[in-house]
């Protein structure tokens, strides 16, 4: 073939990927900065259930008063490809106004925080609190019977901290789903 | 400029600030207030509607035939339920329309009152975007950034939820002048993109030019680059159904509209090429057939404006994200500068080629003496319109792409059909449209008995506004498509697809208070169509038609653009095993 283009050629155009061909699910976590006006975060939501996508978590608060600003960050799963055009069906949406994927764009921070309610007496409820401990989790509500923890981390940290206590009476737990910023400046 | 005045004056106000010359709609409890200033003005027009659906056709008909926005007026509830059709119509087409709604008062959103709907909600998924105006102070500056948004980058609709409270209180009315510019960037294309495609362009042996409505909607002057660039280069041109007229059918580098009932030269040359420039097109199924087995050879540039197009469905080697227009004229200026070179002893081949394709004739079907066949009564439709100041709207099924093969456009907007969405019931509201917009020209809807029958009642409209639209039925007592994929996938059970008792069309256009012929013979059909053209005002045209004709060629759902079906008797036994199990599920 004589027009044949490298592979590669374009690797500055935002519209190619790494391995556009590739169908292995990648996990990716983006930011976006909305305008916060009613029916943003439905559009963007209805965007991923209308089109087949999907969310793993979602967090979405004010960050700018006056700038009538919020930030979602949502973490989603899929292909290369599919990936891209969630990026490219996000910024259709006439609201949004930025789009960042912040597991492309360098290395970003992700935090996440979860409430754990363990129950328990005797030595299950010592160990909860020494597992807290390793966790550097907070005891926020504690009765004679339970403790309320109180952790931060990534979410793997949360589920390994969650799969730890589930044996020792976890009753139940409350995530907020990541909140992510790039790191530097 | 800023006056003080009630939410409805300043609907009114900022329609009128905006150019709009027309809007269609159907008043309601939720409206009043507005209908009460439409009532005392005259700047704007109001054409009453028989149901809200055809108000967002006939809105959709008025824009796609004039490039500027159609302007709908519904009331709350039912009002705007029924719009939604039209707006996912004008979703998937990219059509600019603006609809206002009205909506039960601020304060008992919420209460389940009458005629109360979740509006935004409903219609969230089926705008580019909408709004809920709850402050009287904010009704102007959004109804102007609606139309922003239904015009800017890639069209589409709009809808602004109105509630009554806010039409009747006063507010600060701000003119177009003060809103906030555009706060989206229009993409600016890439350069380099641009240079490796004039560079391909040098290059190509086997080069086709893929069209779409992205060139219509860029407006005129893309239209205009295309020709001169197609003409300089001798590059074949083919076209989606959305896009014909772009290039001229009378052109010399027109080789057909592409894709599942596309032409056979220009699906091939499609399948063959060894440079794909896709100009404004977002290769649709209807278009690729089998993804996996798309021109296999070709490298592949795509122009569009909407980034989300790009690498969607077919992956490109040069994508460039940009007005169509800005991007050919930018093409052309860097061909020039080399040079204007091209591979002139692969063109030749290559249309030598396309010749071979061209001379199987792949329209040609077996006409009748005795019984009109679809395919004529469109031949003789072609031959006695061609050269008027015509317009031409469809229905949705088997006379929709005959209509696309048999009828040729010479220039944009002059074409408007239902393509992404496929609405039956398009082509007769979509019709009053065009004509309110061109009321000294001949408007056509080529329909099918089926698709005419569910908005037959915006006849009504018709005849009211005096515009004198062409209604040109082909009966086959049969939902045509439906029948020919049952004969083709579900063994010739033929389940619900065909019509009894259909309405006697003349009396019918009778009762509507315009004319009506029906005409079943073939020596007669050239006198009818002549009398339906030069009849004053509005006419039904009833052609009975063989009843059984399938539309060909086509590509069977699940093969590639080089497996195709024709009409002739060597495919016939072919059919009934046309369409394998993984292709079957596809529509």
């Amino acid at each position: 073939m004589t027009l044949t283009i490298e592979k590669g050629a374009s690797s500055h155009s935002a519209y190619d990927l790494r391995d556009p061909h590739s169908q292995i699910e990648e996990r990716h976590t983006l930011a976006l900065l909305v305008e916060n006006e009613p029916g943003t975060l439905a559009r963007v939501i209805g965007l991923f259930s209308g089109r087949g996508y999907n969310i793993d978590s979602l967090t979405v608060a004010e960050v700018d008063h006056t700038g009538h600003r919020s930030r979602i960050t949502l973490v989603t799963r899929g292909t290369p490809a599919v990936i891209e055009q969630i990026k490219a069906q996000l910024g259709r949406i006439v609201p949004v106004h930025e789009v960042h994927d912040l597991t492309v764009e360098g290395p970003a921070v992700e935090r996440e925080l979860g409430l754990f309610k363990v129950a328990g007496k005797g030595d299950r409820r010592v160990e909860a609190l020494r597992i807290a401990e390793i966790f550097r989790a907070k005891v926020v509500d504690s009765t004679l019977e339970s403790f309320v923890f109180e952790i931060t981390g990534s979410p793997e940290k949360i589920d390994a901290f969650a799969e730890l206590v589930r044996p020792l009476g976890l009753l139940e737990m409350a995530r907020t789903g990541v909140a992510a910023l790039p790191r530097g400046v | 400029m800023s006056q003080v005045m009630t939410g409805a004056r300043m609907v009114v106000e900022a329609l009128r600030d905006q150019g709009v010359d027309t809007v269609f709609g159907y008043p309601g409890g939720a409206v009043l207030p507005i209908y009460d200033e439409i009532f005392q003005q005259n700047d704007i027009r109001h054409i009453l509607v028989r149901h809200e659906q055809g108000a967002v056709h006939m809105a959709e008909g008025y824009a796609r035939s004039t490039g500027k926005p159609g302007v709908v007026l519904v009331t709350s509830g039912p009002g705007a339920t029924n719009a939604v059709t039209g707006l996912t119509d004008a979703l998937m087409d990219s059509i600019p329309v603006v609809v206002l709604s009205g909506q039960v008062p601020t304060f008992m959103i919420g209460t389940d009152g009458f005629q109360e709907a979740d509006t935004v909600g409903i219609t969230r998924p089926c705008t580019k975007h909408n709004w809920l105006v709850k402050d009287t102070d904010k009704l102007a500056a959004t109804i102007h950034r609606a139309f922003q948004v239904a015009t800017g980058g890639r069209p589409g609709p709009v809808l602004i939820d109105i509630p009554k409270d806010v039409q009747f209180a006063t507010g600060t009315y701000q003119g177009p002048q003060a809103a906030a510019p555009d706060p989206r960037v229009r993409p600016v294309p890439d350069p380099a993109m641009i240079e490796r495609l004039v560079d391909l362009i040098a290059r190509a042996e086997r080069p086709v030019l893929y069209t779409g409505g992205g060139v219509i909607n860029s407006g005129p002057e893309a239209s205009r680059l295309l020709r001169a660039f197609a003409d300089a280069s001798g590059f074949p041109v083919t076209s989606t159904l959305m896009g014909l007229g772009a290039y001229p059918a009378s052109g010399k580098n027109w080789i057909g509209m592409l894709g599942m009932h596309g032409l056979y030269e220009a699906n091939m040359a499609m399948h063959g090429c060894d440079l794909m420039i896709a100009l404004g097109a977002r290769f649709d199924d209807r278009i690729t057939g089998r993804v996996a087995d798309f021109s296999p050879g070709s490298v592949k540039a795509h122009v569009d404006i909407d980034r989300s197009s790009v690498n969607k469905v077919i992956r490109v080697d040069v994508p460039i994200i940009g007005d169509v227009g800005e991007v050919l004229a930018e093409v052309l200026r860097l061909w020039t500068e080399r040079g204007r070179p091209v591979n002139r002893e692969g063109l030749a081949a290559w249309w030598q080629q396309i010749e071979g394709w061209r001379a199987k004739d792949c329209l040609s079907f077996r006409n009748s003496t005795t019984i009109i066949k679809p395919q004529h009564a469109l031949q003789r439709l072609e031959a006695l319109t061609r050269g008027m100041d015509r317009y031409v709207t469809t229905e949705v099924g088997q006379h929709q792409m005959w209509a696309a093969q048999f009828l040729g456009f010479d220039e944009p907007n002059r074409w408007m059909t239902s393509g992404g969405l496929g609405t039956m019931g398009y082509g007769l509201p979509a019709s009053v449209g065009v004509q309110v917009a061109h009321p000294e020209s001949l408007v056509i809807n080529v329909a099918g008995d089926a698709s005419w029958l569910m908005n037959m009642q915006e006849m009504g409209t018709a005849v009211q506004f005096r515009a004198p639209v062409k209604q040109f039925i082909l009966n086959n007592e049969r939902l045509g498509m439906v029948r020919q994929w049952q004969q083709l996938l579900h063994g010739e059970r033929y389940s619900q697809s065909w019509s009894e008792s259909l309405p006697d069309f003349v009396k019918l256009a009778e009762a509507f208070g315009c004319a009506g012929r029906q005409v079943k013979d073939p020596a007669d059909l050239d006198d009818a169509i002549r009398e339906m053209i030069e009849y004053d005002g509005p006419f039904i045209l009833d052609v009975l038609v063989e009843r059984h004709e399938n539309c060909f060629p086509m590509i069977p759902s699940g093969k590639p653009h080089n497996e195709m079906l024709f009409g002739d008797s060597e495919a016939a036994e072919d059919i009934g095993t046309a369409i394998k199990s993984d292709g079957a599920v596809l529509v």
